[in-house]
């Protein structure tokens, strides 16, 4: 009960970080992909931002090795690169930069009453049933079942 | 209203700080990607029975602070760009398919993986930075900024 109160509380948390941070707007993140036109940093500072407060967490969680609900951390071990991840972040690369969206901003933009959100969301969630239907997964990626 | 650059700090902040509460009281890592592909996985994980149930509440929080959003700060929803429903819907197809072959996405690997300093991570995040720009130049230069 506890890891789910708590995993609802922190999705509300995460979607508001995400609006306030601009990356619910598709026009701002292709801004900052634009890289060849009139290129928007700002969204290097909702990753500073973000990496600025986990990133000592995760310190600290790794030296005491279990999360207070005594689990031990679903942290992937440390495995080479391979082909599934390269070729997945380039295909999930296309498909941001086509949009606009990820999967959390495309989410909370479906409650924003986004149709083009919502659209969206569904291709998404067709697109992981296949992957799920395909077994493609690759083999034991530990609790979390890959990296991220 | 607020200046974008420090919306952009804060907003990224209120990310890493609720990563970082997942991480203290769960152990988990708040990959949007691989919490709601996870759910996706037909049948139920022997080894971990309610696994399903923390990756539906973080869903439903995420809707949730969407929909405060809505009511509290409706300029989020702004800034849409010209896409048919069709670019929408293959669009969607290549990041729900490519997260889970790739095994995160902005966050899981952006925020997270890069946090770790994970080679596979910093790999990953490079990678779709390098292709969603491609892309952007490609529909700006080939189909005028509209699809």
């Amino acid at each position: 009960m506890g890891t789910v109160l708590a995993a609802l509380c922190v999705g509300v948390v995460f979607s508001l970080g995400l609006g306030l941070a601009g990356m619910t707007q598709p026009a701002k993140i292709i801004g900052f992909l634009d890289f060849g036109g009139s290129w928007d940093p700002s969204l290097l500072l909702v990753m500073a931002g973000a990496i600025a407060v986990y990133l000592p967490v995760w310190r600290l969680m790794k030296r005491r090795g279990v999360a207070l609900n005594g689990e031990p951390l679903a942290i992937p071990a440390e495995r080479g690169l391979d082909w599934r991840l390269l070729v997945g972040a380039a295909v999930f690369g296309i498909g941001w930069g086509l949009a606009g969206y990820c999967p959390g901003p495309a989410i909370t933009s479906v409650a924003g009453g986004m149709t083009s959100a919502l659209v969206f969301v569904a291709s998404m969630i067709g697109g992981m049933v296949v992957h799920a239907a395909l077994s493609l997964s690759a083999p034991a990626g530990g609790r979390s079942g890959g990296d991220g | 209203m607020i200046d974008p650059l420090l919306a952009a700090l804060l907003g990224g902040m209120l990310i890493g700080l609720s990563a970082a509460v997942l991480l203290v009281l769960t152990g988990r890592i708040a990959g949007i990607s691989g919490v709601v592909g996870g759910l996706m996985r037909p049948g139920r994980d022997a080894a971990a029975p309610d696994d399903k149930r923390w990756r539906l509440a973080f869903f439903v929080g995420l809707l949730v602070g969407g929909a405060l959003l809505r009511v509290l700060y409706p300029a989020a929803f702004g800034g849409a760009v010209s896409r048919s429903m069709p670019a929408l819907a293959v669009a969607g197809l290549l990041v729900g398919f490519g997260s889970r072959l790739g095994n995160g996405c902005t966050s899981g690997h952006g925020v997270c993986g890069v946090s770790r300093f994970s080679r596979r991570s910093i790999a990953a995040t490079m990678t779709f930075i390098a292709t969603a720009a491609l892309t952007v130049w490609v529909v700006r230069a080939v189909f005028g900024g509209t699809l």
